[in-house]
């Protein structure tokens, strides 16, 4: 269970920097390509997990396309708890991305406009306007992700397969339970759990979102 | 002195317009559609122009020729916005140091004390902006503006979107304003009323294109049979003195060459009063008649009649002091009446009929305390 926590922390705070400026130049910035990469954030939502944790493997694996080199600086995902955790990130993403990037739209551009014939460049005008206003909903964003990366089971199990205490997540955890016959009492107990911790993140959500709504009024 | 000069080509509209101004305030008047916006837009450097130059005093924001385009935030063309824009999430008084904290010390030309004591906001400093009227949201709204020390002042519809009373509280502010700091002033309206009020130098605005410049007077007349509901925005502007307030009534007295004037409301300042009078409210009378409830008749003369083969007869009339008053009768009324060039004339005006938002200093048709 804290292995669970910690990769759906993990992988929740490093791809969040990620979702905020893709959610932010998906809804501002117009560009060519701009339907190829709002397709590609959405690609893991509507792909086959296994393919993502497959792609991951061709990819990050000790002898994949960026792999091989990240190893030589000391950087491992395969079937290590980082894996996982960047595994969690890539399936929590485009919730992450889809939050922001509405909350985003949802401000009005003569805000930012009024910001900038003030004098403010275009990264003060984000510093001070954009973010505080889409904060909610970046909030909002990273609570999905975290909860999508805690019940992430079919890329991490192909990426970095289930290996107690490193990998072995609680839905990897309940799947190797629920296949022993006999340990239905563990499957229960980590169902719980699981169940326990998504209602509490969902909960939290709900109040951070509630007391900003209060703080603007 | 602001120099414009641009075109713009998008797929439903075209802008090719050209006008120069001093300071004080520049009216951008015409129709909703006629390009008003797109080139209050194009000097804050919001949209950029296919080809064109825009000047503010020294400072070149836009040469096409030279491939120059200022960024928003290089040209300190301060913008305020028609529903005023104010940062949500900061209180009234962070609002107003917004911009003044990003302009460089040696250019805050502009004390906060003064600009917040024109606009009387001293006592919102710590509120939040959710919690102003729509009045007050504006006048934060230029007080932000304003403490950017801006090159130019943009102002887009500043009062569309507040209703006739709280038009005629902010009116003041602004004419205050213009007066005590010497920063250009682009201001965008379709409401001829404020237009005659404030401005030093209209710019009359038509389908992407300037089709006059000038002072209200000039660009607010002109020749008019040729569109039927041309004779509704047709303006004359008096220049009178306030005389005196008559309490019991309600209504002030403009003493004027012609004849006195009288208008509802109390002028808050003695002195000059510039009176704006549609063209479709003036009745003309040979002789001064009595038994009338109109008691405004001013004297003059017929200088001008037009008509064509249509309806109406536009007359323009020289009054006693040297204004120009313009005023529409039937064609039928002027030929029973035998009216001609050279003729002396009474022109009749029913005080209601003058909007009070166009006089300065009024505080509105009714008693304030």
């Amino acid at each position: 269970m804290h292995l669970s926590l910690r990769v759906a922390t993990v992988g929740t705070l490093a791809i969040l920097p990620l979702a905020v400026a893709v959610g932010w130049l998906l809804a501002r910035v117009e560009f060519r390509g701009k339907v190829v990469l709002d397709a590609l954030v959405h690609l893991p939502l509507v792909v086959p997990p296994v393919v993502t944790g497959y792609a991951l493997l061709l990819l990050f694996g000790r002898r994949g396309v960026f792999g091989g080199a990240l190893a030589e600086v000391g950087i491992v995902f395969s079937f290590r708890w980082t894996g996982a955790a960047l595994a969690a990130a890539i399936m929590g993403f485009p919730l992450m991305v889809r939050a922001i990037r509405l909350s985003i739209e949802a401000i009005d551009a003569r805000l930012e406009q009024a910001a900038s014939t003030l004098g403010a460049r275009p990264l003060f005008v984000f510093a001070t306007v954009t973010l505080p206003l889409a904060w909610p909903g970046i909030l909002a964003g990273a609570v999905l992700c975290f909860a999508k990366a805690l019940g992430e089971f079919g890329a991490t199990i192909t990426f970095v397969s289930s290996i107690p205490g490193e990998t072995r997540t609680i839905p990897a955890a309940i799947y190797g339970y629920v296949q022993t016959p006999g340990a239905d009492d563990g499957a229960w107990r980590l169902s719980l759990v699981a169940v326990g911790i998504s209602i509490a993140a969902l909960a939290f959500s709900e109040w951070l979102s509630r007391r900003m709504r209060e703080a603007r009024t | 002195m602001i120099r414009f000069e641009c075109g713009l080509a998008r797929p439903a509209f075209t802008l090719d317009a050209a006008f120069s101004a001093g300071l004080g305030i520049t009216a951008l008047f015409g129709p909703s559609g006629s390009g008003k916006s797109t080139i209050i837009r194009l000097v804050a450097g919001l949209e950029k122009p296919d080809r064109g130059c825009i000047t503010i005093g020294e400072r070149r924001f836009v040469d096409s020729s030279a491939g120059i385009f200022l960024k928003p935030w290089q040209r300190r063309a301060a913008m305020v916005f028609q529903d005023s824009q104010l940062f949500p999430h900061l209180t009234v008084r962070q609002n107003l140091d917004y911009g003044r904290r990003l302009t460089p010390i040696p250019e805050r030309r502009i004390a906060p004390e003064a600009v917040i004591e024109i606009l009387g906001i001293g006592a919102l400093m710590a509120r939040n902006p959710v919690t102003l009227s729509g009045g007050e949201r504006q006048r934060v709204a230029i007080g932000r503006a304003l403490l950017a020390s801006p090159r130019v002042l943009l102002m887009d519809e500043p009062l569309a979107s507040l209703d006739a009373d709280r038009r005629l509280d902010i009116l003041p502010f602004i004419e205050r304003l213009r007066d005590e700091f010497s920063i250009p002033i682009l201001y965008v309206s379709h409401a001829i009323e404020e237009v005659a009020r404030l401005a030093a130098t209209v710019v009359r605005i038509d389908q992407g294109r300037v089709t006059s410049v000038g002072s209200p007077a000039e660009v607010m007349t002109g020749n008019a049979l040729d569109r039927p509901g041309e004779r509704f925005s047709r303006l004359s502007i008096l220049n009178g003195t306030f005389a005196r307030y008559l309490p019991e009534y309600g209504v002030s007295v403009i003493a004027h060459p012609a004849g006195d004037i009288i208008v509802a409301g109390q002028t808050r300042a003695n002195g000059p009063v510039r009176i704006a009078i549609q063209a479709t409210n003036v009745t003309l009378a040979i002789g001064r008649p009595t038994n009338i409830s109109v008691r405004t008749a001013l004297q003059g003369q017929i200088t001008g009649l037009e008509t064509d083969d249509g309806p109406f007869a536009h007359v323009t009339i020289a009054l006693a002091g040297g204004d120009r008053l313009e005023a529409f009768a039937t064609r039928l009324a002027i030929d029973k009446l035998g009216l001609d060039v050279g003729d002396e004339i009474t022109a009749l005006v029913k005080a209601v009929a003058i909007d009070e938002k166009g006089v300065p200093g009024l505080s509105g048709g009714r008693l304030q305390s």
